[in-house]
């Protein structure tokens, strides 16, 4: 294979091999696609979160197995993106249901941790401190954080495969290439939502269905929202960045006014001639809703919200919803979020009131794919579009889409509720 | 002109570029559409089992695959290790747009488990002639043999 220019004296020692079997497999995986990618060279990372933990088939327990036992280790700090399964909650996905699934998932998640990486198991590991700064080049697979890390972050990085993310990560660098790139990082369409009212434009819901609706129109091209507002949250961007990066294939988009490479119209676009908005308007973030609501409203066996995984102020609003009401006996109401974020959460108090009023913390994992965590099925309610995209295909269930304040009222009552303040400032 | 069974048969041999190196030959199979190959493909059988794939039912086992491009997914390289593991895998693919996810899945099963799917691109006009061809020879550096 020919060498990429630019490997220094390290490099070139763990291509022949002087640092171990697994290191020069990590090399050279590394050169196969810079080559293929077509990097003129390597580009040292800060921070690489792994998606190659979650379980896809023996091929991925062999891989990791085969890098332990050929002398492996991470260059830079790596995380690890949600496992299939729950390590702190083995009922949730009994191994019964799927043996082959569950017991390689629960492997695979010891061999990452046994390789050193840091095992965060979320999604949102944005969300955790340490996190990269804006221009930093790093790793990532997971779709959600491929897409908050590049647009809101304003760190760099690729949608990286499974292997190519553990090969980076193992050598500390990246083929320098797409949007390590600046010229890559301009914006390539326009969607102008200054007419949707600012009332609807501060509520959760509007991110969600924004997300969704950009995503279809977007594909893999680099989108620019104009009219965010400026206090838009964080967990506010981490739905648009979930909700396009599922519908579309996202991997960065820019607010004006709001993500740190978009300060105004003209830095989006890097100085090119922004094109025609789309205008977003009432009418396509009710076409989303629908989109994302494969079933009509009525009795619910089930909400789930935390997708990608709860916040801290997202527990905020949920503690603060529920206003010490228990949720309907029978329906299950599942929240995804991290160790972290949970044990933050539980310093509050709130999880002991959580799980007092019914609910169930998931961590590590999360609910939206197959295996069904405990055998799930019926009419299911959510906030989240990713899940609302991915569940009726995975699943085999009938979602309903609403607003968290909706998820909330619904789970008390057992039966889908709707917020008649919702849509009325929709211009 | 009418063949004859004393005629050689007719052949060409095309280059291309190597993305993951290996043997392979079989018949090839043109994808009419890109194929996500983790959702849309079935790893345990090699079929295509996406509803909405216009050659869904389809087995890639055995064949050479053309396809322009795969529709992008991070988990493609372990989909593709995982059905060449399996030996449910296509015997090699070609595509037009380079695919690092298809070639990084191909490279790991060669070395995880000494199998060979081989993994190459060509420009269109090549990949015309491959599609109509009755059977592929793909070779370790990257010509392609081409019986019509």
């Amino acid at each position: 294979m020919s060498t990429a220019p630019g490997l220094d004296e390290i490099d070139r020692a763990r291509l022949a091999g002087k640092q171990g079997r697994a290191m020069q497999f990590a090399m050279e995986t590394l050169l196969r696609a810079a080559q293929i990618m077509g990097a003129a060279r390597l580009v040292p990372i800060t921070f690489a979160h792994l998606d190659a933990c979650f379980y896809a088939g023996q091929a991925h327990v062999d891989f990791a197995q085969h890098l332990l036992d050929n002398g492996a280790s991470f260059s830079v700090p790596t995380w690890t993106n949600v496992g299939l399964v729950s390590l702190a909650d083995e009922t949730l996905r009994p191994e019964n249901e799927a043996p082959q699934a569950v017991s390689g998932a629960r492997r695979l998640m010891q061999l990452y941790a046994k390789l050193g990486a840091k095992p965060v198991w979320t999604c949102a590991p944005y969300q955790l401190p340490n996190r990269p700064r804006l221009g930093d080049h790093i790793v990532a697979g997971e779709s959600n954080a491929v897409a908050f890390y590049n647009a809101v972050i304003g760190a760099r990085t690729n949608k990286y495969g499974d292997y190519l993310d553990v090969a980076c990560a193992m050598i500390g660098k990246a083929p320098f290439a797409g949007l390590h790139l600046d010229e890559a990082r301009a914006g390539e369409m326009l969607f102008d939502v200054t007419s949707i009212s600012p009332e609807l434009r501060r509520q959760d819901i509007f991110y969600q269905l924004l997300g969704h609706h950009v995503g279809r129109r977007a594909g893999q091209r680099i989108p620019v929202v104009l009219g965010l507002l400026g206090d838009a949250s964080e967990d506010n961007l981490k739905a648009v960045s979930a909700a396009a990066a599922a519908s579309g294939g996202v991997e960065l988009w820019h607010a004006v006014g709001r993500t740190p490479e978009a300060a105004d119209l003209e830095r989006a676009f890097r100085g090119r001639v922004p094109p025609t908005a789309f205008k977003v308007t009432k009418n396509d973030l009710i076409n989303a809703h629908h989109e994302l609501s494969s079933a009509r409203d009525g009795p619910l066996a089930m909400v789930a919200l935390g997708t990608p995984h709860f916040s801290f102020t997202e527990f905020a609003q949920l503690i603060s919803l529920l206003a010490g009401r228990r949720i309907k006996p029978g329906l299950k109401l599942y929240i995804s979020t991290s160790r972290f974020v949970r044990d933050l959460a539980a310093s509050r108090g709130w999880i002991e009131s959580l799980v007092g009023a019914g609910a169930t913390i998931v961590v590590d994992t999360c609910t939206y794919y197959s295996p069904a965590v405990r055998g799930m099925s019926g009419r299911v309610m959510t906030n989240a579009a990713k899940w609302a995209y991915y569940a009726p295909g995975m699943l085999g269930v009938e979602v309903v889409f609403g607003s968290l304040k909706e998820c909330v009222e619904s789970a008390v009552l057992g039966d889908v509720w709707r917020d008649p303040n919702l849509w009325k400032h929709v211009a | 002109m009418a063949r004859s069974e004393s005629m050689e048969t007719c052949g060409v041999k095309i280059t291309s570029r190597v993305l993951s190196p290996g043997t392979a030959a079989g018949p090839p199979l043109v994808l009419l559409e890109p194929l996500s190959f983790w959702g849309a493909y079935d790893p345990a059988t090699g079929t295509i089992i996406d509803t909405h794939h216009p050659q869904c039912g389809a087995s890639l086992t055995g064949s050479i695959v053309l396809m322009p491009e795969t529709r992008g997914s991070g988990s493609t390289p372990g989909a593709i290790a995982e059905s060449i593991r399996r030996k449910t895998a296509p015997s090699g693919i070609v595509l037009l747009k380079p695919d690092v996810n298809v070639a990084i899945g191909s490279f790991i099963a060669a070395t995880l488990y000494g199998l060979r799917c081989p993994v190459v691109s060509v420009c269109p006009s090549d990949y015309e002639r491959l599609a109509a061809a009755s059977h592929l020879s793909i070779f370790e550096d990257g010509s392609i043999e081409v019986r019509l």
